[in-house]
């Protein structure tokens, strides 16, 4: 398997987590109509407790640890899922 | 014997309908469990039991909706000699004697026969066998919903194992989320205009620097794992918890035309919740907890209110409430007094704003609280303190 496909895969779980996990917190909200730039706070209403139960959940589920200034970079989907990928690369070139 | 009866969870309530039981005849319960599952309009809320013993039987069919104050169950507390009409376990009847030894003896059942309980419901009149009703009760199944095949159209425990084969499979364990938003909507107006009708409020607001606490939290939870991270709602909420020890005429209740304030501080959390409504169970003693404790507190009421799992002593025994709409991104609230409390503390954004500091003009985090006080109760002078108290407790997060 090639190093792009390999890294397509991991891609895809990793944007399948965080959308399982917004969707924990935000059940009436399709995903899909979500700009991936906007806002998640405004999009999809959560507040600072439901931030934490996210950053706390993908903690869980992938085991980066998101610092709080980090959050910023956090705040879109497409952010959420750039920030993730970045982390996820740098540790295995480690 | 006790009667667990259908509680009155807040002034306005007059019913509620009873749709899970979390317990079974035979079990034993302490004070504070949880023992059953009651809508209301605000939602489904865990009943809790003050009385420890044993459930002795259900006295309500699910899914009936009763009046508060009606007896749901009966519970035998300890050292309570088994009803004769109830004895199954042969444990109880067994003939041993109690050990001499014993410094306090415990009650002999056959020495001490109690009269029949008064049973009252359908199940009691129910012709069936002593066998059918025990089992009966122990699966928590209505004696009225088989048709009995024994002598006089009684029923047999053989009628039972034949009802519970037949019978479909118990409903996933999962409780579905029950809200019904009319409903909530209704309860939460018929509150706030009981208190807009009966409340003098007064209202006072107060400008705040917490860059103190924000440079202190990010000290602190850079630290640490997302799970043990503070948020600044937890300092807010042990700041006022705290501060009423100075002012205790904010917590409380008043009731029949006097204020009585409360020695013990349960302040409500006003959670929103999704798709509308909100409600603001209490995070018990909360002048008490430590703030990783009352973090920990504050998760786990935020995340049992939005899925349905209130607790009834959350429900009445708020003695203030606190909300922090800033998370919305507005600067101030107003807040309207959860009768019978006398107070409701609002928390804004938080916002970046020029500030004086030792004379000199800089950027700080600014929040701005507000108070609602009852005027039956108190003056905005009081107020004024309180918020002052408040603010100045802020100004130290590490002492908190």
């Amino acid at each position: 398997m090639s190093e792009t496909n390999l890294r397509n895969i991991v891609q895809e779980e990793l944007s399948k987590i965080v959308q399982e996990e917004l969707n924990n917190i935000a059940p009436e909200v399709d995903l899909a109509t979500v700009d991936p730039a906007a806002d998640l706070r405004e999009a999809l209403d959560i507040d600072s407790m439901d931030f934490l139960n996210l950053v706390t959940a993908l903690y869980h589920r992938t085991g980066i640890e998101i610092p709080e200034v980090d959050y910023p970079k956090l705040a879109t989907l497409s952010g959420i899922a750039a920030y993730l990928a970045t982390k996820l690369k740098s540790a295995n070139t480690v | 014997m006790t009667e667990f009866r259908m509680p009155s969870l807040g002034a306005d309530m007059e019913a509620g309908t009873l749709v899970e039981w979390l317990v079974k005849p035979g079990d034993w319960v302490k004070r504070g469990d949880i023992v059953a599952v009651v809508e209301t309009q605000k939602g489904a809320i865990e009943i809790e039991t003050y009385q420890p013993g044993q459930i002795e039987k259900f006295l309500v069919d699910l899914h009936s909706r009763v009046p508060v104050g009606t007896p749901l169950a009966l519970i035998r507390t300890e050292g309570e000699a088994k009803a004769p009409v109830a004895v199954a376990s042969p444990l109880v009847v067994s003939p041993v004697a109690p050990m001499p030894a014993s410094p306090v003896a415990p009650p002999s059942v056959a020495a001490a026969p109690t009269p029949p309980p008064v049973v009252s419901g359908v199940a009691a009149r129910m012709p069936a066998s002593p066998a059918a009703r025990r089992l009966a009760e122990e699966r928590g199944i209505d004696l009225s919903a088989i048709t009995g095949s024994g002598p006089g159209g009684a029923i047999t425990s053989t009628d039972v194992e034949r009802y519970l084969a037949s019978a479909p499979p118990p409903a996933e364990k999962k409780r579905a989320l029950w809200l019904d938003p009319a409903a909530m909507r209704a309860a939460i107006g018929a509150a706030m205009a009981r208190s807009k009708r009966e409340i003098p409020h007064y209202y006072l607001e107060h400008q705040i620097d917490v860059t103190p606490c924000e440079r202190w939290l990010a000290e602190k939870n850079a630290a640490l794992p997302p799970d043990s991270r503070l948020l600044i709602g937890a300092l807010a909420l042990k700041a006022v918890a705290l501060a009423l020890h100075r002012f205790p005429s904010f917590n409380g209740f008043y009731r029949d035309n006097k204020f009585e304030s409360s020695k013990a501080v349960h302040v409500g959390l006003a959670i929103a919740i999704r798709g509308g409504g909100l409600a603001a169970p209490a995070l018990h003693d909360t002048d008490q907890l430590s703030l990783d404790d009352l973090m920990t507190g504050m998760r786990d009421l935020v995340q049992r209110t939005r899925a349905g799992r209130i607790r009834s002593s959350e429900m009445s025994d708020p003695t203030i409430t606190v909300s922090s709409l800033g998370e919305r991104g507005v600067d101030a609230l107003y807040g309207i007094i959860y009768p019978p409390q006398v107070a409701i503390v609002g928390f804004g954004n938080v916002v970046t704003r020029p500030w004086v500091v030792d004379g000199a003009i800089g950027p700080r985090s600014v929040v701005t609280m507000t108070l609602a006080g009852d005027h039956r109760v108190t003056d905005g002078h009081a107020g004024a303190l309180f918020l002052a108290e408040i603010g100045k407790l802020l100004q130290e997060p590490e002492k908190l």
